[in-house]
């Protein structure tokens, strides 16, 4: 079959990019269908927890998306992205908390429970407007914006690059989570944000509520893929990939490099803000410990170990990992860092473009 | 010695590596390139350029015109000055002292590296440095003329009139067979070529070509030298080269740089008559 119009040749042009569609949508079909299709005695039944939990994996998985493509295509390493990722799940947690209104412990109908026990008299004026979830929508892709714009405008302009960059972002994120740790942040401080109960009316805890966070999570998964792969086939993609490979010569042919960093750096924040904004209804928390600086080189593994430079590879490595961690935390807990780096090291030795580097080399051979 | 070396914070500089009047100045200014006027022929003014990296002067005083549609050979001994003298050009080098302009109205040293290369002034680096991971019509879309903002960029096609100037370039080159090939996988020849080709699709009217020929086979080597030959006249072109032979057969009018500034300047056989120029260079 020969798809006539080209930017429908662009986006399913590759093989990887056909399989990710395919996978994605049979996925958004079965797994509804198992959960609240298949009575619970049954063998097939996929239980909510499953739900979540590949919900869970979709939002990562967006994610790793996002990186690749700062990553991947321009050679901007972020160390820091979940800054911007839990940047837009406390935006959601904040339109979450409002939600509860009178259902929390101190039963006030306008302050959140940890600010009714810091003993606050009124709604700190940043918490305004949470109560809309359209504002609260805004603010999941403002607040990473507008914080990668600035760090962006900062980092690049003064031609901050490769390693010295990496650690800027890695300063920015600890950096957040330690204010995020201060109770006078008016952000609930060491516990963060949790006691849900409902959002947008439904109950959060139903499971067809979490079926529809895992689905929009998967259709959010598959638009931003689908735009990372359209900026990653047009001219500005190659522009940013001749960046990536020869920096100062690209300046010389006369781009601003700076700027199509920034705003490549600024796009793919609001994507990892939104992954977010997706990821803190199903988890049903967001604490400063989203922020750590492990959290975001965890990231970067997954997209090294899918095979970076393809956008389809990250989302095969966050699930791959992510399966491998939920696993392995649960039976030998001790292992998983130890793992984590092992694999690390295995990828980066022998597995340059990771697992889907390696299909790509067994398949040359058999041909 | 009776002058110290301006350093960066005298002159006002320097954080983004230029200083913040002309920071100011540039402004927004990526929008439509500015007009060249070569009305009086000339299409480069360098003037008394010092540049002194800790106190060692790499240009002293450095003087020099190119007319227009003019082919120049630049030669001297390793550390006269050629390359810092590109440097100065293309904005990569803030000289300490002295003017550079372009035309009658374009004030080098007030531009940023982007601008320098918009307003017409094309180098080729002495390492060719193609992009390896593009096909070589993508390296020549990449050096296109034109709007290179970010947003024109991401939604630009390519029209049938773009496609026909890449072609042509494509053929003035010679890889026209190679179109779709990576070029990192080009011979080292091709490679020099193909920048040149990119060095075109910029449109240049100030062409800057350090070492063309070095490593290149001999038939390399003579294509090159037409294919330069070829493209002067149209455009100014600045060569330099330390292969005397290659020097021999392409330029009319040679320029000798020793430490930094210009020792004799003339007809190819007239500078290697000049005693000095025997003495410092060619008589080694």
């Amino acid at each position: 079959m020969r798809t006539s119009s080209p930017l429908m040749t662009l986006l399913f042009g590759d093989f990887g990019s056909r399989v990710f569609y395919a996978l994605l949508l049979a996925m958004l079909i079965v797994v509804p269908l198992l959960n609240l299709g298949v009575t619970e005695t049954s063998a097939l039944h996929l239980s909510t927890y499953t739900v979540t939990l590949l919900g869970k994996y979709l939002t990562y998985a967006l994610m790793a998306v996002a990186v690749d493509l700062i990553w991947g295509y321009c050679g901007i390493l972020s160390l820091g992205h979940t800054a911007f990722f839990a940047l837009g799940g406390y935006a959601m947690g904040m339109y979450l908390m409002r939600q509860i209104g009178t259902r929390g412990v101190y039963g006030d109908p306008l302050l959140p429970d940890f600010m009714v026990f810091l003993n606050w008299k009124e709604l700190p004026w940043y918490w305004l407007g949470f109560n809309h979830a359209a504002f609260a929508l805004l603010m999941v892709l403002l607040a990473p914006g507008a914080l990668a714009f600035c760090f962006g405008w900062l980092a690049f302009r003064s031609r901050v690059t490769g390693v010295y960059l990496s650690i800027i972002t890695q300063a920015l994120t600890y950096a957040l989570m330690l204010a995020f740790f201060r109770n006078e942040m008016g952000f609930g401080g060491n516990n963060g944000l949790t006691d849900f109960k409902e959002i947008l009316g439904f109950d959060i805890h139903l499971a067809s509520t979490r079926i529809g966070l895992f689905v929009a999570s998967g259709i959010a998964l598959g638009l931003g893929y689908t735009a990372c792969r359209a900026i990653a086939v047009s001219r500005a993609g190659r522009v940013v990939q001749a960046i990536r490979d020869a920096e100062s010569r690209t300046r010389f042919i006369g781009y601003r490099v700076e700027n199509y960093k920034m705003w490549l750096f600024t796009f793919s924040a609001v994507l990892s803000g939104i992954a977010g904004a997706l990821y803190v209804p199903q988890v049903g928390i967001i604490n400063p410990g989203e922020f750590g600086p492990i959290n975001s080189i965890e990231v970067v593994i997954w997209v090294a170990v899918g095979g970076r430079n393809t956008l389809y590879g990250p989302v095969l490595g966050a699930f791959v990992v992510n399966f491998a961690k939920t696993y392995l935390t649960a039976a030998l807990p001790e292992v998983w860092l130890y793992a984590l780096g092992a694999l690390f090291v295995v990828v980066t030795l022998f597995l340059p473009q990771g697992i889907v580097g390696l299909v790509k080399q067994l398949l040359e051979k058999r041909r | 010695m009776n002058t110290t070396a301006p350093t960066p914070a005298k002159r006002g500089a320097d954080y983004f590596g230029m200083p913040y009047a002309r920071l100011l100045k540039r402004r927004g200014s990526d929008a439509q390139p500015p007009e060249l006027d070569t009305s009086h022929r000339t299409v480069l003014y360098l003037e008394d350029i010092t540049v002194s990296f800790d106190g060692f002067k790499a240009l002293n005083a450095l003087t020099l015109y190119i007319d227009v549609g003019e082919l120049r050979c630049i030669i001297g001994p390793n550390g006269a000055g050629k390359t810092t003298m590109m440097d100065v050009i293309t904005g990569k080098t803030r000289p300490d002292h002295g003017s550079a302009w372009f035309g009658q109205t374009l004030d080098l040293l007030a531009m940023s590296e982007p601008e320098i290369v918009q307003a017409g002034i094309g180098r080729k680096f002495q390492r060719p440095t193609v992009f390896q991971n593009h096909t070589v019509f993508q390296n020549l879309e990449l050096a296109m003329a034109g709007d290179k903002r970010v947003w024109t960029i991401l939604f630009a096609k390519l029209g049938a009139l773009q496609r026909e100037r890449i072609e042509k370039v494509l053929e003035t080159v010679g890889l026209k067979d190679q179109t779709s090939l990576l070029a990192g996988s080009l011979s080292h020849g091709q490679k020099q070529w193909l920048e040149i080709g990119m060095l075109l699709m910029q449109e240049p009217k100030l062409l800057l070509v350090d070492e063309p020929v070095a490593g290149m086979t001999p038939q390399e080597t003579e294509r090159t030298a037409e294919l330069l030959l070829s493209l002067a006249g149209e455009r100014s072109v600045v060569v330099v080269e330390h292969d005397m032979d290659f020097v021999r057969s392409i330029a009319k009018k040679v320029t000798v740089l020793h430490q930094g500034s210009v020792l004799a300047e003339g007809p190819i056989d007239e500078v290697q008559r000049n005693p000095q120029v025997v003495e410092v260079y060619l008589g080694e």
